[in-house]
């Protein structure tokens, strides 16, 4: 029984479709939403680091890395932004979350 | 009976594999958002045995490094500090399950089959940017630091400056000023002179003396 590229690239594309599917669930709670966005950069690393050792190039795992930089300022930006909002208006409901409609 | 060795990456593949999908669902699913950050470090412990299985050493650290060491502790400490009414949140969400599992499906049933039709050219692998090293010669940590400080520097400082304005980036947005604290001035500490503090009176007999407050500092 051999483990070979396109396990690894299954387990991503779960992982990629629950995030998703994350979303939409949780369309009123941000924290949820930032935690499925999370759970999507995670499988975006899943399939790079996999390419990565298929094709033998350091690179994907170079990329990795960069996107977990991204995503850990991604978190802590977001996270920042929805305390400032709670501390504002109370809630974090993502339906209230409409000052700026023209 | 011996037990057949052979099996055991695939063992430990299909385990990983496994607990990470199901805590990737529990992450959505969780009624408490306190569960669903739990459920996501579990997640990322999971994926770290998965790029570990990969050959990815470095990269599995820095996934339990990061990710459960600084993201989920920072979401586990907001979800903690705000006090938000999760029910009143989830009211409404099962309306988006019909929707969500579509598109969804639509998702998965591209992405395999686009893996399934896709195959890997012949030569492929000998136009490799960065050839991995046989992991006998140079290990994970090492092979990886040698592109990312010479190829790579420049995105790697832009990465460091990334860090660098999203960190104050989050404390200039949470930062606020206090009314009402009252902290220590020390140049008006230091500039105080004698003058300002008190005054000589001469008290003449009998008289007395009028002590009006704040006249002086």
């Amino acid at each position: 029984m051999d483990i070979g590229l396109g396990h690894y690239l299954t387990v991503a594309a779960i992982l990629f479709v629950v995030g998703v599917f994350g979303i939409f669930l949780n369309r009123k709670n941000v924290i949820i939403i930032l935690m499925s966005v999370e759970l999507i950069l995670l499988s975006v690393n899943i399939n790079l680091v996999a390419f990565s050792t298929h094709l033998n190039d350091m690179v994907g795992q170079i990329f990795a890395m960069f996107v977990l930089t991204v995503a850990a300022a991604e978190a802590a930006i977001g996270l920042a932004i929805l305390v400032i909002y709670f501390r504002n208006r109370g809630t974090i409901a993502v339906e209230d979350i409409n000052q700026m409609k023209g | 009976m011996d037990f057949p060795v052979e099996i055991l990456p695939a063992l430990a593949f299909y385990m990983f594999a496994a607990i990470t999908v199901a805590s990737g669902f529990l992450v959505i699913f969780a009624k408490n958002p306190v569960h669903s950050v739990l459920w996501l470090i579990l997640a990322f412990f999971s994926a770290a045995g998965l790029f570990v299985l990969m050959g990815a050493e470095f990269l599995a650290m820095l996934l339990v490094i990061v990710y459960v060491g600084a993201v989920a502790v920072l979401f586990l400490f907001v979800v903690m500090m705000l006090d938000i009414n999760f029910e009143e949140l989830r009211e409404g969400a099962l309306d988006y399950i019909p929707i969500g599992a579509l598109i969804g499906l639509i998702l998965l049933a591209e992405l395999v089959t686009l893996g399934s039709a896709w195959v890997v050219g012949e030569d492929i692998t000998r136009n490799a940017a960065a050839p991995m090293p046989s992991v006998a010669e140079v290990h994970n940590t090492e092979a990886i630091g040698q592109i990312l400080y010479t190829d790579y520097i420049y995105a790697f400082q832009g990465a460091g400056l990334v860090l660098l304005v999203a960190m104050i980036g989050a404390i200039v947005l949470t930062h606020r000023t206090r009314t009402g604290v009252r902290r220590q001035n020390i140049s008006a500490q230091v500039s105080r002179r004698p003058e300002d503090a008190f005054e000589l009176v001469n008290v003449k007999s009998g008289e007395g003396v009028s002590l009006t407050p704040g006249k002086k500092g």
